[in-house]
Order: structure tokens, then sequence, then C-alpha cells
């Protein structure tokens, strides 16, 4: 991927995961229940930190 | 077993292990094979961002509201995805400029001020103060209770120990000991302290393992996996609550995300973060790996967290026990005394690594941006007389070292008690955060000035101490604690924690809207009222346009005046030793194909501007332009000069952005013109192959011609029966001419695409008949035995008639030319393929060598007898008569062995 | 004695028109149909004069030609070269053999047997 092509795809990134972890968002959430045994807030905040890892790494690396 | 001195052995083997790597890795770095010059050992050496705030005090804060931890490393995460535009960006400036620490950053972007690089090493000092004490408390802590095994007892309040016997003090001594054996061995230009970049990344390595092991005996071996352990935990209504955290808590979601915007600061702004990702960078594409490594390595960190926390209060119901110390006691009170000492080497991994760097970023910035410009000022030291003063610039940073340690020892003395480890690590993030603007501000904003980064700073700072520092030392006892409750002098407005009124937040929140406003508006306030001065509107283009402009010379072009080769050299000499100055002037004079010494260099604003740069490597920006400008004298330039030098700098990158497009263009079109050279090379090497084997192929026939000619002509006694057999040669050379010509006029018709073709429907079996017939008379002269192989009834085909006959005669006649002599054997078959007729015409001559096979249907090539070397024919037949299948949808080739003859098969599709 | 002139060349037309205008000015004509016979027949035969065509199979006139400049007892035999290939380098390559004269393809019978005389002096 050409240099000028990952700034606003970082950014982007960046974008989705402030609105991924914030208010309202966040508070879907905020609910009793498990997944997989794990409560859902806890199982929510990891899974999507972990995807918005993966897609750093996929934008990084091309 | 774990006695105190078994425990302070480990440690000491511990450190030892340490040594060894920042010293082998020294070893190679001078040997010119660094060990650390990779994308992975820059990633972990950014972990340095997991403190023992992280190791111990995660679990702590998870204990007592759930998630309100991961802010802390969600917040960088998100940073790092910026890391592309802002760090690449920032880390460009300072290669360029040789920023050796924030406070350069900052000092350099506002036109070099001493000034600014003071206030910023003061605020870094003071604000980050808090966030050693943290450490030293956690080392001792963990000590004191380890020592304790296999009672699991919290250690008396520490402050009270006496100070002989207070670990804390022996721990900051020791750390202060260790950090000036890595951080000061010598002085490097560029601030490169590739051992302790080793050492740190081990760091890394050790507190993540020693995390993942306890996090792992804890949920797998304590507990059945994470599903039991939160299950167990939701049997406990207090527990349960906190599984769903951001519920009807008070500013749960501003808290949440003030201390996200926090982290995101702190993970460019904390010194040691800049010192590792900044300074000791090598290579700026190690980025590329470290902006999902270092996420992946948060994320590991902290995957366990919550399960410790949970196992710690499901096992210390009663809360005797401080959840700051979960990971160290829940091990404990199971009897695992192995897996405790690994957690203890763990926390002091994560201590030592944070003190470390932290302590040599500060002392860097201490020495260079507060203690030397002060020094150089002072004319009675007369420093500037001095022949060498590197002795002295390391001294005062082993100077430093030792006194920001005591410094960090004294704040835990006076204020470590009165909070928990996430608090004490957050007010340090809070002062950091000051930074953000000037420097985010300085890269992208040109319009930022020094007056406007100076009044944001000291606004910001204070009102920061005002509403953390201030408290933290009322809650300890320094300060009288009515300053909070009623405010100072009973004003309530004015209360610390509730300024102007501002309620219902928790302390970081309200701190930061605070400073933050108080910040901003005193950057972008005083920037956008005050006049940038000749020196900061430089600067603030070098910083703003770093990818505009090309190499170290950028800021060269900015002056003006007259200067000395050998006072620059000796100033050099001075703060870098002659040895490092001779070098730095060879390299320089190597860059401009000269010898130092040997060749006359000019002493023009190029090497002065190297100079000045190298000096900054070594004793910051502001200090170094102060020291420039002491042997140079310089000729003032006006503001309007700089901005005409600016302006043409961008009409020159206009240009060139264009001029590189041109030359693109003018390459791409060279190569497509160079292409179509060689083939037309190729095509004129093939003419004149052509043209050659022609001449030779029209000359044999001409020359009997002449010759029979010439010989009735001029001897005409000859007798008839002569007479009538020269005629007869005379006439079959004709022909073979005729026949000659007619084939390269047929193929010049073929190629251009003029030949008429007429199609009607063809019965095979009967052309190939007719073919053999014409033929008859060659065979039966030569002995050759014809067979002939056709099935009863074939499928029409659709072809011209006389260019199919024309492809078997061709192909008749090569067979009966290269067939064995005198035992000739031709068999010609035709077989329905399926689709298409398939015609072979085999030969029992010599055979075709198989590299050969490629080439005989290519137009001009000819191959010969493969016994004689004799080409026969033009070479032109068989490339006419693929030419001619092909053009009637089939496909001609070849299948011969040397020694078995040649088999020529072609097919024609269904009509 | 007659003069013994060996023609080596493969186009069969042209070994008859060489062989009976040199018949007529009373050499013995030996033929050699490829490079090999001509070697050969120069061993057996002492010709002396060779008319050589270049493009013959197996062995080049060319090769030839370097042959019989190899052996210093041959070196009396006189070598004419007959080549379809008239280019310079050709020409050149032929002389450095050691060829005596190299005639271009087609040529003059007349002029021919003029210079066959010339470098055969009774």
């Amino acid at each position: 991927m050409n240099e000028k092509d990952k700034a606003p795809r970082f950014v982007a990134l960046c974008m989705l995961g402030v609105v991924l972890f914030n208010f309202p968002v966040l508070a879907l959430f905020n609910v009793g229940g498990t997944v997989f045994g794990v409560p859902v807030l806890y199982a929510y905040i990891f899974a999507v930190w972990a995807l918005l890892i993966a897609l750093m790494a996929l934008v990084a690396e091309r | 077993m774990l006695q105190g001195p078994v425990v302070i052995l480990a440690a000491f083997a511990y450190l030892g292990v340490l040594f060894a790597i920042a010293y082998y890795a020294d070893q190679r770095a001078d040997a010119g094979r660094p060990v650390i010059a990779n994308p992975y050992v820059y990633s972990l050496s950014l972990a340095v961002y997991a403190t023992a705030w992280t190791f111990y005090g995660s679990v702590g804060r998870a204990a007592s509201d759930g998630i309100g931890f991961l802010p802390i490393y969600i917040g960088p995460t998100l940073m790092i995805a910026l890391w592309w535009v802002v760090m690449r960006k920032i880390l460009r400036i300072s290669k360029q400029n040789r920023i050796t620490s924030l406070a350069d950053f900052i000092a350099s972007r506002y036109g070099k001020s001493a000034l600014l690089g003071g206030i910023v090493t003061v605020i870094a000092v003071i604000g980050i103060l808090p966030y050693i004490s943290l450490q030293l408390k956690a080392v001792s802590a963990s000590y004191l209770i380890l020592v304790q095994y296999p009672e699991v007892v919290m250690p008396p309040v520490l402050g009270e120990a006496s100070v002989r016997q207070d670990p804390a003090l022996w721990v900051a001594l020791l750390l202060a000991a260790f950090t000036i054996a890595f951080g000061t061995r010598h002085l490097d230009a560029a601030e490169h302290h590739q051992g302790m970049v080793a050492a740190i990344a081990f760091e890394s390595l050790v507190k993540l393992l020693a995390f993942l092991a306890v996090g792992i005996f804890v949920t797998f071996g304590l507990y059945n996996g994470f599903g039991d352990l939160f299950a167990r935990a939701a049997a406990v209504p207090k527990l349960k609550a906190m599984m769903t955290p951001l519920e009807g808590v008070a500013g749960g979601y501003a808290s949440w995300v003030w201390l996200t915007i926090l982290s995101m600061m702190a993970i460019m702004f904390l010194p040691r973060q800049f010192q590792v990702t900044v300074v000791e960078n090598l290579d700026e594409r190690h980025l590329n790996k470290a902006i999902w490594l270092f996420p992946v390595y948060m994320l590991a960190i902290n995957v366990f967290v919550l399960p410790i926390a949970f196992g710690g209060l499901l096992h210390f119901p009663e809360g005797g026990v401080d959840a700051d110390t979960f990971v160290l006691t829940l091990p404990m009170v199971e009897k695992q005394e192995g897996l405790a000492l690994l957690v203890f080497i763990g926390g002091l991994s994560a201590a030592t690594g944070m003190v470390i760097v932290e302590t040599i970023a500060l002392s860097t910035m201490v020495c260079n941006d507060l203690v030397m410009p002060v020094l150089l000022r002072m004319r009675s030291l007369a420093l500037n007389e001095k022949p060498d003063l590197t002795g002295l610039l390391l001294g005062i940073r082993r100077g430093a070292i030792v006194l920001i340690l005591l410094l960090g020892y004294l704040y835990f003395k006076l204020a470590g008690e009165a909070y928990a480890l996430v608090s004490i690590g957050l007010i340090s993030f809070a002062a950091v955060a000051q930074f953000a603007p000037v420097v985010l501000g300085g890269i992208f904003w040109k319009g930022g000035t020094r007056k406007g980064a100076l009044c944001g700073l000291l606004a910001g700072f204070a009102v920061w101490s005002y509403t953390l520092l201030l408290p933290a030392l009322a809650r300890s006892g320094w300060l009288p604690i009515g300053l909070l409750e009623q405010g100072p002098f009973g004003i309530a407005l004015l209360k610390p924690l509730a300024l102007f009124g501002l309620s219902g937040l928790d302390q970081i929140t309200h701190a930061m809207i605070w400073s933050m406003l108080a910040n901003i508006g005193g950057y972008v306030g005083v920037s956008l009222v005050a006049t940038p001065s000749v020196e900061e509107h430089r600067q603030a283009s070098l910083f703003v346009d770093v990818f505009r402009q090309g190499g170290e010379a950028g800021g060269a072009r900015f002056w003006r005046g007259t200067a000395s080769v050998p006072e620059l050299h000796s100033l050099l000499a001075r703060f870098l030793g002659a040895a490092a100055a001779d070098e730095a002037f060879e390299e320089y004079a190597r860059s401009r194909g000269r010898r130092w010494r040997r060749d006359p260099l000019d002493a023009d604003a190029e090497l002065v501007h190297y100079v000045e740069v190298k000096l900054a490597g070594a004793i910051g920006a502001a200090s170094a332009r102060v020291m420039v400008a002491s042997v140079v004298k310089e000729e003032a330039m006006t503001i309007d000069e700089v901005r005409t030098i600016l302006d043409e700098a961008s009409q020159v990158v206009v240009y060139s952005h264009r001029l590189e497009q041109k030359s693109r263009e003018l390459e791409a079109a060279t190569a497509e013109l160079r292409a179509a050279n060689e083939r037309l090379k190729e095509l004129d090497r093939l003419k004149d192959d052509f043209v050659s084997t022609v001449t030779h192929e029209l000359r044999t026939p001409l020359t009997s011609i002449r010759a029979f000619t010439q010989i009735l002509l001029e001897h005409p006694q000859v007798d008839a029966e002569q007479r009538s057999k020269f005629l007869g040669i005379i006439t079959k050379e004709t022909e073979r001419l005729t026949r000659l010509i007619n084939q390269v006029l047929d193929l010049s018709k073929i190629e251009s695409g003029k030949a008429e073709w007429r199609e009607s429907v063809l019965d095979l079996r009967e052309l190939i008949g007719d073919a053999v017939t014409g033929m008859s008379q060659v065979f039966e002269e030569r002995n050759i035995k014809v067979d002939v192989e056709v099935p009863a009834k074939v499928a029409p085909v659709r072809a011209d008639v006389d260019r199919i006959i024309q492809v078997m005669l061709n192909l008749l006649s090569n067979a009966a030319k290269f067939c064995e002599p005198g035992r000739g054997r031709v068999r010609v078959a035709l077989r329905d393929d399926g689709g298409a007729l398939r015609v072979e015409v085999r030969d029992n001559g010599p055979g075709i060598d198989p590299s050969d096979q490629g080439v005989i249907f290519d137009k001009f090539r000819q191959v010969g007898d493969t016994l004689t070397g004799k080409p026969h024919g033009s070479g032109l037949g068989l490339h006419i008569s693929r030419q001619i299948v092909e053009h009637f949808g089939g496909r001609m080739w070849v299948e011969s062995r040397v020694g078995e003859g040649a088999c020529f098969a072609f097919t024609l599709p269904h009509g | 004695m007659a003069k013994k002139i060996l023609i080596a060349d493969d186009e069969p037309n042209i070994v008859t028109a060489l062989e009976f205008l040199l018949q007529r000015s009373g050499y013995e004509v030996l033929i050699a149909r490829d490079g090999d016979e001509a070697l050969k027949t120069v061993e057996s035969a002492r010709p002396d004069l060779v008319l050589l065509d270049i493009m013959m199979p197996v062995r080049s006139g060319y090769e030839v030609c370097k042959r019989i400049r190899e052996r210093p007892d041959w070196a009396h035999i006189k070598v004419v070269m007959l080549s379809a290939k008239g280019r310079d380098a050709e020409v050149n390559k032929g002389m450095a053999m050691g060829a005596d004269l190299y005639v271009t393809k087609p040529f003059s019978t007349r002029e021919l047997m003029e210079k066959v005389k010339g470098l055969l002096p009774p």
C-alpha cells in the first residue's frame, strides 16, 4: 500500500475505536449475563480491542 | 525459604543478568553490529509503559471498580492508530534536528527557547516524581510482604520505618547506581543507549511472563477457567455489581473517557516513552511493526487482570489484604514459593525498567535544558574557554539521576501512603498531558508561538499543581486539610477538588478539564496575538513541513554570517571530545568529497548548521544555539527575508514535484522507446538474415543459369545433346528462381494481411490424394515409397483448397528431401481427432534435433540436415504453411527424435 | 602433363558447367560433393588447384581451405573460393583462410577461366 493511503485508514481505525469504546455503544453491553462464561462487558471490550489490533496490523503490514 | 537474604540474592542475580545483557548489547553496538536494530526489540522496549503500576496496580483498581484500569491501555491503542500520522512526523523531525528529549523538542520547535526547555524540564521532573515514588513503593512493599512468607501480612505503614531500614531508600540508591552505569557510560551525540534498550526489552518479557504465569495459576489452578471464576464471583452480590460497572456510577462514562484521553497523551509524552519511541529509535520503519505488536503486548498483559482481581476478592473476602498485592499474595497463600518469587522478580523488572528509562530521560533534560543553559550564561565560569566539557556533562547527568531518585523517595515519604498505586500514576499522567497541546499544536500548526507555548504550559501546570499535587500533599498531612474541605481562605469556589463549583467528577477528570482548558486556551489565545520572532518562524516551518523538506541541510538556508572552521571544531571538541569532533568533521568533509585537515573546508552556513545539530545532540537545541552564536558572527535576518526563503522553498517543492512527475513520464517513454528499438533491432537482424539467405538462394540458380548461357554463347560448337541438357538445366534453375520469388511474395502478402483466401468445403481425403499424385514423379525419381492411410469417410472442413494443397506439397517435398536416400519411405495419415481433422506426414530421414524443433517454423529460420549442416530451401515454406493452417483455425507442429525421422502434423477444425 | 583441378561443390548443375569448361581448356578434372570428400581427394590426387564452394555439407569450404593450408607439402596447391556469399566480411574471411582468390557467384565463366589460367602457369 502506498504510504499516503495508510494515513486515512489509520485515522478511520482510531475513530472506529473511539466510537466502539464510548458511550452509548459501551452502554449497550453494560448488562448482566455472560458470553462463554465471561461477563458480557468484559467479553465485548476484549473482543473489540483484539479486532482493532488485528485491523491495525493489517493496515501497517500491507 | 523466602527469607530476606534469598530474595535479595535473587533480586541481585536478576539485576546482574540485566547488566550482562546491556553490556553485551553495548559491545555489539560499538562493533557496529547492533542487537536491537529490529522492530521486535523496539516494540518490546515500548512496553516500558507497563510499570509496577500495571503489574500490581491494575489488579488493585480492577478489584475496586471492575474495568476502570482498561482505559490506561485502550487509550494508547487508539493513539497508536494515529502514530502513522503523528509519531512518524515526530520521529522525522527529531532525527533531522537531533532532538534528544521532550524538552529539547518543545524548546527547539518554539525558536530554540532555553526558557521553554527549562520549564518543560521542571514540569516533567515534578510531574514524574510521584510516578517514580510509586515504583519505589511497589518494590519495597512487595519485598516486605514476600519476606513474611508463609504468613500473608500487610507491611506496617512504610513511611514510619526508620530511614536506614527502609528498603525503598536502598532500592532508590541501588537503581541510581544501576542507571548511572547504564545510561551515562559515555556521551553519545544521538543519545542512543543500545545496552539499556536491550535490557528494557528483556525486562518487558520477564514482567509479561511473570504476570501471565500468575494469571494462568489463578484462572486454571485455583479455579476451573474463566467461566468457573466469573460464575463464582457472580454469586457474591458485591462482585456481581462490578460486572456492569458503568451503571449508576456518577461520572462513570466521563471518567472512562478522560482516562482514555489521558492515557493517549501519556503514551506520547511520558519522558520515558519519548525516550524509547523517539530518541532510541534506530529506524523509522520499525514503527510499522510496533504499531500493532505493542498493542498486542498491552492486550496480553491485561487478559488476566480481572480474573486475578476476582480471585483475590474471593480469597480474601474479609478485606485484610490490599488488592494492590493480590498478584503476590495469591501465590503466597497457596504456598507457591517459586511463583511468588517469580512475581517479585516480575514486579522488580516492571519497576526497574520504568525507573531506569525515566531517570535517563529526565537527567538528559535536566542537564541539557536546565543546567547547561544556565552554566553557559554564567560568564564567571567561563565555560566557553574550557577545552573539554564532556566530563562536566556526564557529571551533571549522574548528579541529576541521583537527585531525581532521591526526590522520588522524598515524595514517597511525604505522600506515598495516602494513595493507591493507580491514583499516584494518574497524577503523573495528568502532568505530562500538559505537553500535548504545545507538541501536537507545534507539529501541525505553524501559528503556535513561543509566548503561547509558555503561557499554555505554565497555566496548565499551575492548575495541575493546584488540583492534584496540592490535595496529595494536604491529604498526607503536609498542608492543612482545611484547604481541601473549605477552600483557601474559606473561599468555596476555589476548593482544589471542586474548582469553581465543578463537582460530581472524580479528581482526575476534574483536574483534566480545568488544566486542559487553561493550557489550550493560553497556548492558542496568546499564539494568536503574539508575533513570532524570525527564529520561531523558521523552526515552525522546519517542524510542520518536515516531510516537504529534504535532509538535515534544511535549516542552513536561514543562516547568514561568518565563522571559522577551527573555532567550530574546537567548539564541538569541547562538548563531544576531540575524537568525536574529528570524526564529525571527517564525516562532513567526506560528504562533500573532501578530506578533513587535508583539503580546506568552507565555514559556510551548512557547516555551521551541521555543527549546531551535532552539538544539539549533546547539549540540547537551545544551548547549542547559544554556543554556536558565541563563535559565529551572525547577521540578523528580517522576518520578511525568512518568509521569502520559505515561499521560495515551497515553490521549489512544487517545481520539484512537477519535475519528478515529468522525469517519471520521460523515464516511462524512454523505456517504451528502448523496447521498441529492441524490437526493431531484432526485426532488422531477422531482415538482414533473410536478405542474406534469399540472396544466397537467388545467386545459386543464377550462377548455373549464367554459366550455361555463357557456355552456349561462347561455345557454339557444343553438340546437340549437350546443348539440350544445358538448356534443360537453365529451365529448371529458372523455375527454382521463380518458386523462390513467389514464396517471398506470398509471405509478404500473408503477413501484411493482403492475401486472398477463398473458403470452400473440402474433403481432405481427396485433397491428400491430389497432393500425393502431384508429387509422385519426385518420389519416383528418388525411389521413395509412399503410403497413404485415410479413413473411409471424414468430416468436411472449410478452407482454401489451393492453400491447403500448398501446405501438403510443402510437407511432402520436405519429406522427400530429407528421406533416407535410396530407401526413402514417406507415410501420410489422416485421422479424425474429434473436433478437428489431423494430417501427418512422416519421413524416415535423420530427424530433427529437439532444440531446433521450436524454431523451424520461424520465419527465415533454416535448420539444415542434421548430418550435413546444409540448409535446404529458403526457410520460408514451413513458416508459410503454419500461417495458412493457423488462418483456418488449426495448428501445426513437428514430432521427431534424432535418427528416427520426423513427423510433421497439422489439424483443421471441422467445418 | 595436364594440370589437375578439383571442383568441390554440392550444386550438381554448377559442377556440370565448371567440369565442361575446365575439360574444354585441357585440365584434368576431379569432383567432390562435400568437404570431406574434397579433403580426401586432395590427399589422394594432389590437384594443382581447388575450386572450393563455401556452403558445403559436412565441412565448409573455409575449413577445407584451412586444412589444406596447414599442410606444408600442400603449399603449392592454389585455392579459389566460389561463394554466393558476397559480403566483405566473408571475402576477407576466405582470404584469411589462405585462399588465393575469392570469386562471388554468379560469375563470368570466361573471367574465371582466365583467372584459373593465370594461377596455373604452364
